[in-house]
């Protein structure tokens, strides 16, 4: 009888579980899990591949190629009536170019009287050699009549092939590297005479319609001066408002107003800023077109809010008790503020600050409307020269249709991208640095 | 003599009154009388009273002779000016003017008759000119400058006797009961309300001076035909030949603006919210720790390196692709509304996430715990308490990331074209109302003629339209806040 009894309590169903869809549920819950973690790869991916591309066609536009040359220093191709003496000009307008041709032409042990073959060497040689001819001359008239060692610019398609960038198993027509110019490169390149050295002319040259003796000169003057008349103007006057917005004003129609205001401008879009920039200063308070003081003011306009915005953030955050204590001791107002709570808020507002000139840093619409999209070959001595900015250049460079300028255009936003991230990291090492929790 | 060299003797004449009072104010304290205020604010004010009044001074004085001397060439202009217009002879008066003033003395007392004796004196100092300068403007631009060094020179002496007045008048002014401090805080609060109103200041300029503009545009092109014209082709015809002005019309770069936005918003908002989500409710705090900041980066990234992207790499990845595919013609454009709305849409997803980030965090614990001790799973709680409760805030966001999608130029610049085509077909090429600004005002251009101007009337359409979202936007945000606090 047990053993009946024991059977029946060990095959009697356990009470039937109510379904309540746990399965189903957390099936969803993880599907719902994996959207999220999905979400942020797309994002991260996509940072990923678009740094990596333009790593990739930006990292050899650090590198030039040139030549090594033995350029003899003709008086009679330089100076043939003998008259620097007394007009220096002619060392300025000389057929340097020649003498580089020449210098190749004898290194490649070409006859200069086999014209076919002269012609193929165009080219192969950057037309930057007038220049860098020029400038050994005129620094040292001494050398005419010598012979000196000079590295001079290959050309850009020379320059892209010696980087392995053009393929050449396509047809020779098809290509802008002829068979004869690839040999006589992996003949220099033998000789040690053709070789790839750091690209500073990436640095300092300024607008050029030749890949390899464009550079970002112009630009980086532009948008240092630039940067420097908005941390002028944007940084006080910034401040001056946040504090008063904070401190003194009454809760009133009119600070609703401001305020109502500077959230608005925080969100109009940048290119509005460059109508207004054309509009009131270049066309009616009459400022020079192209001028980085122009841009200076258009994008101190558009970086305030941004500044006024964490400036207010930080003043808020100092605790009411300083403010008290400070009003306790018999400070005024005013001295509670500048002397107490300001150097408080400093590092806050810093933060704040940098991360706006980041901002206008990389900001190219406005500059577009008033004028910054300018072929500037020299330096721009005052802010009311013309000059470029250093997005601005990678928007032209974007436009050219050669390869070269792709490469170079990639560079640019490497450089772009590493002053970004300096300012940024600064910023962030300023507030794990200074932030104070109260 | 140059304003800035009389600003500098300005500010020289304020750094001695400062010197100055302030030492008088340190002597007068014999430790008898409680000074009223420290030294040092005696000097501040008497710098401000030498400083302030003068420079004020000197800007009146600049602008009023400026305006004064621009109408005494306007009022000298012959009736035949010989050349297309009065403003360019006024203009090139002007320009022949400032080249005479590299001249040496001796040239200008024997100042040529003409402007063919006149040109070879100039261009030996490296001064251009046009050569449709008339031999009129001559002695009108020698005796503008002579009127202009005239005026600089009263301007210069009066703006240096006020600092000097007002230099005095506050060394004058310091005794140990005077209010110093008082007087300085004022004019510093005056100064910060001043900073303040800069903001007010900024949206009155870009409606003013976009309403100007655009009100003149629509002198010459009707705002129905703007508005509502559904062709847009601008010719840039000669200066002139107004027979043929081109059309205006507004829809198919609105349309174009909308369709690339709506695309960028498709990628963005779900992709955004839902890390926003997995970010506020189910990272690890070394996760989030993280990912957040890299995700961030995305956010710092300047447009025009998102625009470069698509233009080198996206756009012909996916014309290859679709070339693929449709094995022979691609069917997708290089520069199409996909490309473009989707490197915006990339380009949004920190924008998104950050604005629901903030928004999610801020739904109170206790609805979360509710939800979760009544068996609910997370998931279930987020989708039927979370979001929900956060849904006004997120639509709040969303708007915001739509003003900015709307307004974004570069990227749309650079990524989808310039054809202004009216298309359903999102791998054809569409161009937006920012790229028309930009492609209309780049370049010479000549600010009366509608080509330029139209910049202008997109321009306010683009600002009203952005201004109505962000305020919705932020109306919505701040009602949404007020609700859980």
């Amino acid at each position: 009888m047990t053993d009946v009894t024991l059977d029946t309590v060990a095959t009697a169903t356990p009470p039937a579980r109510r379904d309540i869809g746990l399965k189903r549920r957390y099936a969803a819950e993880r599907r719902f899990r994996l959207y999220g973690v999905l979400a942020i790869l797309v994002g991260l991916a996509f940072l990923v591949v678009m740094l990596l591309s333009i790593l990739t066609k930006g990292y050899t536009s650090f590198w030039q190629t040139t030549v090594s040359l033995p350029i003899n220093f003709e008086e009679k191709v330089i100076d043939p009536d003998n008259k620097r003496a007394t007009d220096p000009s002619v060392l300025v307008t000389a057929n340097y170019p020649a003498l580089a041709q020449k210098a190749l032409a004898e290194k490649l042990g070409i006859d200069p009287k086999n014209k076919p073959m002269m012609t193929r060497l165009k080219g192969f040689l950057s037309d930057g050699s007038r220049v860098q001819l020029r400038d050994v001359v005129v620094s040292d008239p001494a050398v005419i009549g010598t012979t000196r060692n000079v590295n001079i610019l290959a050309g850009a398609n020379l320059d892209s092939a010696f980087k392995g960038q053009i393929d050449l198993t396509v047809p020779e027509e098809r290509r802008k590297v002829s068979d004869q110019q690839v040999e006589w490169m992996n003949k220099l390149k033998a000789d040690g005479a053709m070789a790839e050295h750091f690209n500073t002319g990436l640095f300092t040259f300024g607008a050029s319609s030749r890949p390899e003796t464009s550079g970002l000169g112009v630009a980086i003057i532009g948008s240092f001066y630039m940067m420097v008349i908005v941390l002028l103007l944007a940084l006080p006057i910034g401040v001056a408002a946040s504090i008063y917005l904070e401190e003194f004003a009454k809760k009133s129609r009119f600070t609703d107003l401001i305020e109502v205001n500077i959230n608005n401008l925080a969100a109009v879009p940048s290119i509005v800023f460059g109508l207004l920039g054309l509009a009131v200063f270049v066309n009616f308070l009459g400022m020079p077109r192209s001028a980085s003081f122009v841009g200076g003011l258009v994008l101190t306009l558009m970086t305030l809010p941004t500044i006024i915005i964490a400036t207010r953030a930080a003043l808020a955050a100092v605790p009411p008790s300083i403010r008290s204590a400070a009003l306790g001791l018999g400070a005024s107002k005013m001295q509670m503020v500048f002397q107490h709570i300001l150097p408080l808020a400093a590092p806050g507002i810093l933060t704040g600050t940098i991360i706006g000139l980041a901002r206008a840093l990389g900001e190219t619409a406005p500059l577009l409307l008033i004028g910054m999209v300018a072929f500037v070959a020299n330096y721009p001595a005052t802010p009311f020269d013309p000059a470029t900015a250093l997005p601005v250049q990678i928007y032209m460079w974007a436009n050219e249709a050669e390869r070269a300028f792709v490469e170079r255009m990639s560079g640019a936003i490497i450089i772009l991208l590493v002053f970004l991230m300096a300012m940024n990291i600064t910023a962030i090492v300023l507030r794990r640095r200074f932030e104070r929790r109260w | 003599m140059s304003s800035m060299l009389v600003l500098a003797i300005v500010v020289v004449i304020g750094i001695v009154a400062f010197v100055i009072a302030r030492q008088r104010a340190a002597a007068q304290d014999d430790g008898k009388v409680k000074p009223h205020s420290r030294a040092h604010y005696h000097g501040w004010w008497a710098f401000l009273l030498g400083v302030l009044p003068a420079v004020l001074f000197l800007a009146l004085w600049s602008i009023g002779s400026s305006v004064y001397l621009n109408s005494h060439l306007h009022a000298q202009m012959p009736a035949e000016t010989g050349v297309a217009s009065e403003p360019l002879a006024v203009s090139l008066t002007k320009s022949l003017a400032n080249g005479l003033r590299k001249l040496d003395a001796q040239q200008l007392a024997a100042l040529p008759a003409t402007f063919a004796e006149l040109q070879p004196l100039l261009a030996a100092k490296g001064v251009a000119l046009a050569t449709d300068t008339q031999d009129y403007m001559i002695p009108i631009a020698a005796e503008a400058n002579q009127a202009s060094d005239r005026l600089g020179l009263i301007g210069a002496i009066g703006t240096i006797g006020l600092a000097m007045a007002g230099a005095f008048y506050g060394i004058s002014q310091v005794q140990l009961r005077a209010r110093a401090r008082n007087n300085v805080e004022r004019l510093m609060l005056w100064g910060l309300l001043g900073a303040s109103t800069i903001a007010i200041l900024t949206t009155i300029g870009i409606v003013l001076s976009m309403l100007f503009q655009t009100l003149n545009f629509f002198n010459r092109v009707p705002p129905m035909q703007f508005f509502f014209g559904t062709v847009w082709d601008p010719r840039f015809a000669a200066a002139g030949a107004g027979a043929s002005e081109g059309q205006f019309g507004l829809i198919p770069l609105l349309a174009g603006t909308l369709y690339i936005a709506f695309v960028a918003l498709l990628v963005a908002v779900p992709i955004g919210l839902m890390s926003a989500v997995y970010m506020a409710e189910y990272a690890a705090p070394r996760v989030r720790a993280t990912v957040k900041p890299a995700l961030e980066l995305l956010a710092g990234i300047p447009t025009i390196v998102y625009g470069i992207f698509a233009l080198v790499t996206l756009g012909p990845f996916l014309r290859d692709l679709s070339a693929a595919l449709a094995g022979g013609a691609s069917f997708i454009q290089a520069q199409s509304i996909l490309t473009a709305g989707l490197v915006m849409g990339v380009m949004l997803i920190p924008v998104v996430s950050s604005l629901s980030d903030d928004i999610i965090t801020a739904v109170p614990r206790a609805m979360r715990d509710g939800s979760l001790g009544l068996g609910a799973t997370r998931s279930e709680t987020i989708k039927r308490v979370i979001l929900p409760a956060a849904l006004p805030g997120i639509v709040g966001a969303i708007l915001l990331t739509a003003s900015r999608a709307i307004g974004e130029t570069m990227i749309v610049v650079l990524a989808a074209g310039v054809a202004a085509n009216l298309t359903l077909n999102p791998f054809e090429a569409m161009t937006t109302i920012t790229v028309k600004i930009v492609n209309q005002l780049t370049g010479d251009l000549e600010f009366n003629s509608p080509q330029t101007l139209v910049a202008f009337a997109l321009g306010i359409t683009l600002f009203v339209l952005t201004l109505v979202m962000n305020i919705v936007a932020l109306y919505i945000v701040r009602k949404y806040r007020e609700q859980y606090e």
